[in-house]
């Protein structure tokens, strides 16, 4: 039996993240998310459409590929993104510098937001993005310092907040967050995030030593399902041919 | 008289001043306290010309409307900037912007952050000359309390799930200048983008007051040569929008300008590296931003020939 790796068994829990969403515009931000997403379009979920990271929607499996080599579906300049983000159309899956016990996220900065220890990139889209349309993230370092208690800034919101919001808050659909260690969800009475799977070689007490807030955690974790063998040949020799995946989260093994 | 058009004997644009100008032409347009919205996008089609031209004058207490690249880093790193307006900063190939994240990690700027969706429509309502416009974005999220600016407000509409629901108020960006790069345009000030995205550039230059809308291209074209530059989809910038344009061939660099030229990342690295002192700061400007335009694009085209070799 080949040896399965860490980054592959993210790539698939990032892919199931969009089992489901039929038509509309699945937004993976980030190397592994790329490939998932392009994994769940290539397998079950035959409509999704996706960018090439710019202006365009292209219709290729290949995660990265040359300008000339692309099969472009759309034109797809930042502005019309607005048409698929505010009409619920977009599934995001956005990185997380932070990210907290009901999902709150935070892109924009460390400490004080007046005066911030630490400068990130700022709110970006992720305020408009949660509060429109379903959502997830991608950690590929998951430690106590990404998994907080609360986040410093809000930029992307979480179902507490959501919750506060009242109608208002309607269009919030906060998925999945899938980390190098495992996945995990909100399908808990509070929506509080419950750890949903472990990767393989990952034990329970890993992920509670990771995070830096109660975790609910089932009596019976499973474990992240593995590639199927047509998905793994897809992976290896269709979508991510120069195994950029196993940069992103190298293999403990 | 109702025959056949007679030839184009007259010359276009007849009775037309023609709007070129140089960066410092526009740097004398423009004021202290200003609020300028700057076009591309990150590190990707900026008008790098003239923002070196503003680092080189006078000029201070600027207001910046931007989706933040090195024009904002470069206007921090030179003390120009009083406030940033934006959504994000970022050199695309480098994440995270250092001298952006040193002014404000120093305290030294005013910071006013959006949502990507707040700017558009904070843009759309200054162009449109509303007060704001109405949105969901930042409803829940931190930017209600970092942004004071922003205001909510009950639908005065019923009848849905959403009924008397709560709404975001996005007021406009109010400009008194705004300053974009395109790759072709005339001496009239009609343009056109040849890359992938035509970005914020026709709505900050339409949200801008007439007298402070200003473009620098690429190459300068007969207005009858200008339509088959590229396709006509991509003609989007008319005169109607611009008070002054600059001839600016290199204008963008070291940012992108697809298809005419790809970002100079090894000048962008060392951009990014004179974050690290006061002296590499002084080292990178003296070499890079003290000089006139023309020694610039001397610069650039020699370290080119060098690589080649």
């Amino acid at each position: 039996m080949t040896h399965i790796t860490r980054a592959e068994v993210c790539v698939v829990a990032v892919a199931e993240c969009f089992r489901g969403d039929g038509e509309l515009l699945a937004n993976p931000i980030g190397t592994i998310p790329m490939i998932g997403g392009r994994l769940a379009r290539a397998t079950f979920e035959p409509y999704l459409a996706m960018t090439d990271g710019e202006a365009m929607l292209v219709a290729n499996d290949r995660a990265v590929v040359l300008p000339a080599e692309r099969v472009i579906e759309y034109w797809n300049p930042y502005r019309s993104m607005f048409d698929w983000v505010w009409s619920g159309r977009r599934h995001v899956m956005m990185g997380a510098s932070q990210v907290d016990r009901f999902g709150n996220q935070n892109l924009a900065a460390i400490g004080d937001y007046g005066r911030p220890t630490v400068q990130l990139l700022g709110y970006r889209g992720a305020p408009g993005n949660t509060i429109n349309d379903p959502t997830s993230y991608w950690v590929p370092n998951h430690s106590p310092k990404v998994f907080v208690e609360k986040v410093d800034t809000v930029t992307g919101i979480g179902w507490d907040r959501a919750a506060a919001l009242g109608p208002a808050g309607r269009f919030v659909d906060l998925r999945r967050v899938v980390s190098n260690l495992g996945v995990f969800d909100f399908e808990t009475p509070d929506r509080s995030m419950r750890l949903r799977s472990v990767h393989p070689g990952v034990t329970v007490d890993d992920v509670v030593a990771a995070t830096g807030f109660e975790l609910t955690v089932p009596a019976d974790v499973p474990e992240s399902r593995p590639p199927t063998r047509e998905e793994l040949e897809l992976i290896r020799e269709v979508i991510d041919p120069e195994g950029a995946r196993e940069r992103e989260v190298p293999d403990p093994d | 008289m109702w025959g056949a058009a007679p030839p184009e004997t007259r010359p276009l644009g007849h009775g037309m001043t023609d709007k070129l100008m140089t960066e410092d032409d526009v740097v004398g347009r423009l004021r202290s306290g200003m609020t300028i919205a700057i076009g591309g996008w990150a590190s990707r089609r900026k008008p790098m010309s003239i923002v070196r031209a503003i680092v080189r004058s006078d000029l201070t207490d600027l207001t910046i409307v931007t989706h933040g690249g090195p024009d904002l880093g470069l206007l921090c790193a030179a003390g120009k900037v009083h406030r940033a307006i934006y959504a994000f900063v970022s050199l695309d190939s480098i994440p995270l912007e250092p001298h952006f994240r040193a002014a404000r990690q120093s305290g030294a700027i005013e910071d006013e952050p959006l949502d990507e969706g707040l700017v558009h429509l904070g843009l759309q309502a200054a162009a449109w000359r509303l007060p704001f416009l109405p949105t969901r974005a930042g409803l829940g999220s931190d930017l209600l309390r970092d942004n004071p600016r922003l205001r909510t407000f009950t639908s005065p509409f019923g009848g849905g799930d959403g009924d008397g629901e709560e709404l975001v108020a996005m007021p406009a960006l109010e400009l008194d200048a705004a300053i974009c790069h395109l790759n072709r345009a005339d001496r009239r000030g009609n343009a056109m983008f040849l890359g992938p995205d035509l970005y914020w550039d026709d709505l900050m230059l339409q949200a801008a007051p007439t007298g402070g809308r200003f473009i620098s291209a690429e190459r300068i074209v007969d207005t009858e040569d200008l339509a088959a530059e590229g396709c006509v989809h991509q003609l989007r910038i008319s005169r109607m929008m611009v008070d002054g344009v600059v001839p600016a061939p290199g204008g963008a660099h070291f940012t992108s300008c697809d298809p005419d030229y790809p970002r100079d990342e090894a000048v962008q690295r060392a951009y990014a590296a004179s974050a690290r002192s006061p002296e590499a700061w002084a080292e990178f400007r003296s070499k890079w931003i003290d000089i006139p335009e023309a020694e610039y694009q001397r610069k650039v085209r020699e370290a080119g020939e060098a690589t080649v070799r």
